[in-house]
């Protein structure tokens, strides 16, 4: 049995400690917001917070996460209500969506590490988020605005 | 039986026992005496010696393994490291960062796990994956034998190494981590214990550099 503390609750799950995150999160525990997208750490779909780190949950073993704190796009926020996601709503960046969630928790860490990036930091935060929509340039809005958001508290 | 008959049966037979047990002891003390006296293995028994053809023919060896992609793909001239059998530049375009460690949400362990994955195309695992700082570049990719020399022997561009420093390095976690590649990547051109030998053979055979061409 491994011990898992996922958005400030303690699960016990019965898998194999080789099995990657992504399914322990999804199959086993619910928690389907985080996606599947490459299986190989090349899209950012799957992309959550370890310890504050924004890992892709599908080359993590659940092993590494025992211990650990993990945080999934459903526990961001208490309300749905991180500057990330009103901004998000405001901008309305979502096509079909897809890959939102994992760049939403790839911005959330360039947020806390930055107050105030430019597109150049945004660039290279989200290099590694893909989104076949092409909501690039809406992402990168909605960054800036969360910003905004977060500095004015 | 009398007793002293007695006595030599229960005293013969562990004094034979000690004394194979004593030749046995100085078969492994003797053994281990050997494996000391082993250049490549020893600290205080490493000779340093003065022979420029053997330490630069040895530079050359070396060479031909930091060049190859799984040394090389991580010290790359520009700030984004390379990838793959045919060094191109890193998908997704990860930052060296400051501490070579990656930046925001493009840290190197973000990706690469402590340990390598199972299967083609997963990115190789380290616990200590990363490149080297930004205020000690250590670049290898584009450097000639002769500036590569140079730029390992001297501390400023080394990260501050002595030259015992240098041949401990040869055992780095990640210098090791070249050999243990993860599946469908191409081993650089020596082995990790041929590459030690021609290390040390350069480092203490006066660690020249090859000629400037």
């Amino acid at each position: 049995m491994i011990t898992l503390n996922i958005n400030k609750k303690t699960y016990n799950v019965d898998v194999d400690p080789e099995t990657p995150l992504l399914w322990v999160l999804r199959d086993v525990i619910n928690l389907v917001g985080t996606k599947y997208g490459c299986g190989v750490a090349q899209c950012g779909a799957c992309v959550v917070h370890l310890n504050g780190e924004a890992v892709r949950s599908c080359v993590t073993k659940v092993s590494r996460a025992v211990g650990q704190k993990v945080v999934t796009i459903e526990g961001l926020s208490e309300n749905n209500d991180h500057p990330l996601q009103k901004a998000w709503l405001e901008v309305d960046v979502a096509q079909c969506g897809y890959c939102q969630s994992g760049q939403i928790m790839s911005a959330a860490v360039l947020l806390r590490e930055n107050k105030n990036p430019t597109d150049k930091d945004i660039d290279a935060a989200m290099a590694g988020n893909l989104c076949r929509c092409g909501t690039y340039l809406r992402i990168r809005d909605a960054i800036k605005l969360a910003a905004d958001i977060q500095r004015k508290g | 039986m009398n007793i002293r008959s007695q006595m030599r049966r229960v005293y013969f037979f562990p004094i034979k026992t000690i004394i194979v047990l004593v030749f046995v002891l100085s078969v492994i003390v003797l053994m281990s005496f050997g494996f000391k006296n082993d250049p490549f293995n020893s600290k205080s028994e490493r000779k340093f010696t003065k022979d420029s053809v053997q330490s630069v023919k040895a530079f050359m060896d070396v060479y031909k393994v930091l060049m190859s992609p799984r040394c090389m793909n991580c010290h790359p001239a520009g700030d984004v490291p390379l990838q793959g059998d045919d060094s191109h530049i890193h998908s997704m375009l990860p930052q060296r960062g400051k501490d070579g460690k990656g930046i925001y949400a493009m840290k190197c362990s973000n990706c690469h796990q402590p340990t390598n994955l199972d299967g083609l195309n997963k990115p190789p695992g380290n616990p200590n994956w990363h490149l080297p700082p930004a205020n000690m570049k250590m670049v290898f990719e584009g450097r000639t034998p002769a500036q590569l020399a140079k730029q390992i022997i001297d501390p400023k561009t080394n990260g501050n190494k002595t030259l015992e420093q240098l041949i401990e390095h040869a055992d780095d976690g990640l210098v090791l981590a070249g050999w243990n590649m993860g599946e469908g990547r191409v081993a650089p051109p020596l082995s990790h214990e041929e590459f030690k030998k021609a290390w040390i053979t350069w480092i203490t055979k006066g660690a020249y550099a090859p000629a400037a061409k």
